[in-house]
């Protein structure tokens, strides 16, 4: 089915026209510091569909360890949560947010008639929609659209990438992507189309449309840069990828740029052959990132603002392949760090592995509970009209 | 204000082919655009030359093997699988690069970019290239000929099939993904069905699949030949059926002609225009050519307010950079990076309602690229961007790994730019009226940039590097996005 926005909106019975300004947004417009209190959600997408039962491993499950011979992580290796329960060794900060109560973990997430292709669940769970729908929009482009009523910079959402994924795209606004502030400011032509954009006079829509992109994005590339300049954190983070990204986010965070939403991935997850060693290295990746940014946080008293998530495509199958992999699954665990939990430790019961479809997990929760719960919960937004129907909100925050 | 002969002409080429080429600007100005609409028909009327790629991977890799059942065991073969995936990703780019290179290249434009359209409507995502590629030959084969012929064909092609869940759609278990796209995407379109019509049309394509070798079969046993109700009739129907009753619907040829209208004129539709587009094309039985003939023959066709109003697609850029611009590319797999990080990769739409366009194709990140393709094709700027990764194509890889294989495969995403071809445009241009004249041939849009900013950035050294920096500082605005 192929929704328009107009109609997608529709179906959500609360569609309301009028829609109020929140009051911190407001404050925004003053030029000072984002004081504590300003809530931001920074999403890390593990691409290529993460293996979640080798991510949260169930070590007292004598049919995960029949399934996974040679996969199965033993529970001495794992690092233990709780009787039934243990977390990849190389999570090994996971585990010292899970103990400090700063980590909850949400099992059995995911959506009716699970699809197995990378891009076409990707899509479902950045847009936002059922299975069978088509939807161009991303949940976190129209939780722009929806704040973003003719406010002139973009900044809102941000993306450290060269590519701005669908989940960052909204009818009329969409997030900024850049993977490197410098290089964003420093765009080769920057001065030749700051004067064509000075020079333009309104009047087709179209090309006015693609001015306000242009200097909007010209705009918020000096803004960002200058902003990053400002605020340089003395946090140590790791040279990785991830470990420069988060630290840019973290930068940015502790400046006064009115942005909600960070978003950033991690992969490939793709784990069909020797699944142990690259998932292995990615975590390390994200273990020692997650490390410096949440110590960061906590060191400049924004931790209780501050909400990680993590999720993937999909999760793997329950059973190992021939090539010490594994394939496309369904159902997955997603994880949320925070100072400011509500929530914390296990969310909900590991997934019942004697009770498979076809070989795959069930899924308990739908992914667009969280999404309600952290647009409404956590972003204050109109979580019914974002996501085009009502979906009922967890407690975890 | 009487729309120019010349920006007519341009406007045609744009929009029914992949616009104007340096060889044959200048006489556009005299040229009528029913002249020109004349040899656009005529340069597509000769057969098609198929693009080939590959042969059935089955036949390559399963030499000699037959039976139907030896051919099984081996495709399950996982090292065998693998090699037949990583072949068929690289047959997909040779599709692709070919494909796009008879887009700048062939006289048949108005064939390949009617293709193009029809190769986003019956949009297909398969990672199999032979059924890709045939596909695409039944695409560009039927792109002027007769829509239902197509929809027929298109509906009974392993690509199709496969892409929707035809082949697990059995009497015992119907799988209604086929029956629901063929309506809701393929013909009438949305709201002119119901649910239950979907339900009966999946039942008469039970059945309806392909062998291992490619060819479409009819399996009798896994039909449901029981009696059906569809669209108000009753009858024991089977596929053919429900396609016949589609295209006996009006609302297919209201639909199509709606869409039609929307991508080649303007997304703000005109419900007078379309309905007689809509009827025109009814009447003469689906007949894509004089659908085609009808709209580009039209006044409306070129009213100002449907010149230089649409948003190029990534394709649409890229081929009309090409064309105005002959260029030996130093690497030509650097064009799908383009694609890759603009979001138009052919034969991967997004999913099977193809690309949805306009403004779909521009945010923050995608119009700076726009902005900077020209230069990196006259090396003023380097193509150093990371696009996502697709794990249905690169299987796992790390980022780490695929970062460096990229900065490989596009090391020099730069050309060499035929000036001298260039040059020629505009030899009989006098010195005071080159700017204007240069302008006019690169933008479609009716504001343009001013002089006064062109000639800061402009060099003025000589006449040849004066049109040089002229045409790339065009090419780099918001204005050359639109056509």
């Amino acid at each position: 089915m192929v929704i328009k926005r107009k109609e997608f909106l529709q179906i959500g019975s609360l569609a309301t026209a009028s829609f109020m300004l929140p009051k911190f947004l407001k404050a925004f417009e003053k030029p000072m510091r984002v004081p504590p209190g300003n809530k931001v959600v920074v999403v890390i997408q593990f691409s290529g569909g993460n293996d979640g039962l080798n991510t949260v491993i169930p070590v007292r499950n004598d049919i995960y360890y029949r399934e996974r011979p040679k996969l199965g992580i033993a529970k001495n290796e794992a690092l233990i949560l709780n009787d039934e329960t243990g977390l990849n060794p190389a999570l090994e900060a996971f585990k010292g947010l899970y103990d400090e109560g700063s980590l909850a973990i949400m099992n059995n997430v995911g959506y009716p008639n699970p699809d197995r292709s990378h891009f076409r669940s990707m899509d479902i769970w950045h847009s936002a929609s059922e299975s069978n729908q088509y939807v161009n929009t991303g949940w976190l482009g129209r939780y722009l659209d929806a704040q973003c009523k003719g406010c002139d910079k973009p900044t809102q959402a941000m993306e450290l990438d060269d590519i701005l994924s669908l989940a960052l795209k909204g009818d009329d606004n969409k997030g900024l992507a850049f993977k490197d502030p410098k290089k964003l400011y420093n765009t080769s032509n920057g001065r030749f189309l700051k004067d064509v954009n000075a020079d333009h006079k309104p009047g087709e829509e179209t090309v006015d449309y693609l001015y306000k992109t242009m200097s909007a994005t010209l705009n918020s590339a000096d803004y960002i840069y200058q902003q990053s300049k400002a605020h340089p954190t003395s946090q140590l983070y790791p040279n990785s990828n991830l470990g420069k990204d988060l630290k840019t986010i973290a930068s940015l965070i502790f400046s006064d740029i009115n942005t909600k939403v960070y978003y950033v991935s991690l992969g490939s997850f793709d784990t069909h052959v020797n699944q142990n060693d690259q998932q292995k290295r990615l975590f390390t990746e994200l273990n020692d990132a997650v490390k410096a940014f949440t110590t960061d946080l906590k060191n400049n008293g924004r931790f209780n603002d501050v909400l990680m998530m993590t999720f993937s495509e999909f999760g793997r199958r329950v059973t190992q392949n021939a090539s010490n992999g594994t394939d496309h699954g369904t159902a997955n665990n997603m994880f949320f760090i925070s100072g400011g939990l509500k929530e914390k430790g296990l969310l909900n019961a590991m997934p019942d592995l004697s009770d498979l479809n076809e070989g795959d997990l069930k899924h308990k929760v739908d992914f667009k509970n969280v999404y309600a719960t952290v647009l409404n919960k956590w972003l204050g937004a109109d979580d019914k009209m974002i996501l085009g129907n009502t979906f009922s909100h967890l407690n975890f925050i | 204000m009487a729309v120019l002969n010349r920006l007519k002409n341009q406007h045609l080429l744009w929009r029914s082919a992949f616009g104007p080429m340096a060889e044959n600007v200048a006489s556009l100005n005299t040229m009528s655009p029913k002249t020109l609409w004349a040899l656009l028909v005529k340069a597509s009327s000769k057969p098609v030359e198929k693009i080939e790629v590959t042969k059935n991977p089955a036949d390559e890799y399963l030499m000699g093997v037959t039976d139907p059942k030896e051919m099984e065991k081996a495709a399950n073969n996982p090292e065998l699988r693998k090699k037949i995936r990583e072949k068929s990703r690289d047959d997909i780019k040779n599709l692709n690069l070919q494909w796009l290179e008879t887009m700048v290249n062939s006289e048949a434009q108005l064939r390949e970019k009617m293709s193009l359209f029809w190769h986003g409507h019956f949009a297909c995502r398969i990672q199999n290239s032979f059924f890709q590629q045939e596909l695409l030959h039944m695409i560009r084969s039927h792109a002027l000929g007769s829509f239902a012929d197509m929809l027929k064909m298109v509906s009974k092609s392993p690509a199709m099939l496969q892409f929707l869940n035809n082949q697990q759609n059995k009497k015992s278990h119907p799988n209604e993904n086929f029956a629901r796209e063929v309506m809701e995407l393929f013909t009438v379109g949305r709201g002119n069905y119901t649910e239950n019509d979907v339900k009966e049309a999946a039942r008469a394509f039970t059945g309806w699949a392909f062998n291992a070798k490619g060819e479409f079969v009819f399996r009798k046993l896994q039909h449901d030949d029981g009696s059906k109700t569809f669209l108000g009739k009753t009858g024991h129907f089977d596929g053919d059926d429900i396609l016949n009753m589609l295209l006996e619907n009006k609302q297919t040829a209201n639909t199509i002609s709606k869409k039609i209208y929307r991508y080649f004129v303007n997304e703000n539709t005109n419900e007078q225009n379309q309905q007689w587009l809509g009827n025109r094309f009814f009447n003469n039985h689906y007949d894509i050519a004089k659908l085609l003939e009808d709209l580009y023959t039209s006044d409306w066709f070129y009213d100002e307010k449907n010149i230089g109003t649409r948003i190029k697609s990534p394709v649409e850029l890229l081929a009309g950079i090409r064309r105005l611009l002959p260029m030996q590319l130093e690497n030509d797999q650097s064009q799908l990076l383009f694609e890759r990080a603009l979001g138009q990769i052919l034969f991967y739409p997004p999913n099977v309602a193809g690309w949805p366009g306009g403004k779909n194709w521009i945010d923050s990140s995608s119009l700076m690229l726009r902005l900077r393709v020209p230069h990196i094709l006259t090396a003023n700027d380097a193509l150093d961007i990371m696009p996502k990764a697709d794990d249905d194509v690169q299987m796992g890889q790390m980022m780490e790994a695929r970062a460096k294989k990229l900065k490989e495969a596009v090391k020099g995403g730069a050309a060499v730019i035929d000036w001298v071809a260039v040059n020629k445009i505009f030899e009989k241009v006098q010195r005071e009226k080159l700017l204007e004249t240069i302008t006019s041939t690169v933008l479609q849009t009716k504001g343009k940039v001013s002089n006064a900013v062109l000639d800061k950035y402009i060099n003025t050294g000589n006449r040849e590097n004066y049109i040089k920096s002229a045409i790339v500082n065009l090419m780099a605005t918001p204005e050359y996005q639109l056509c």
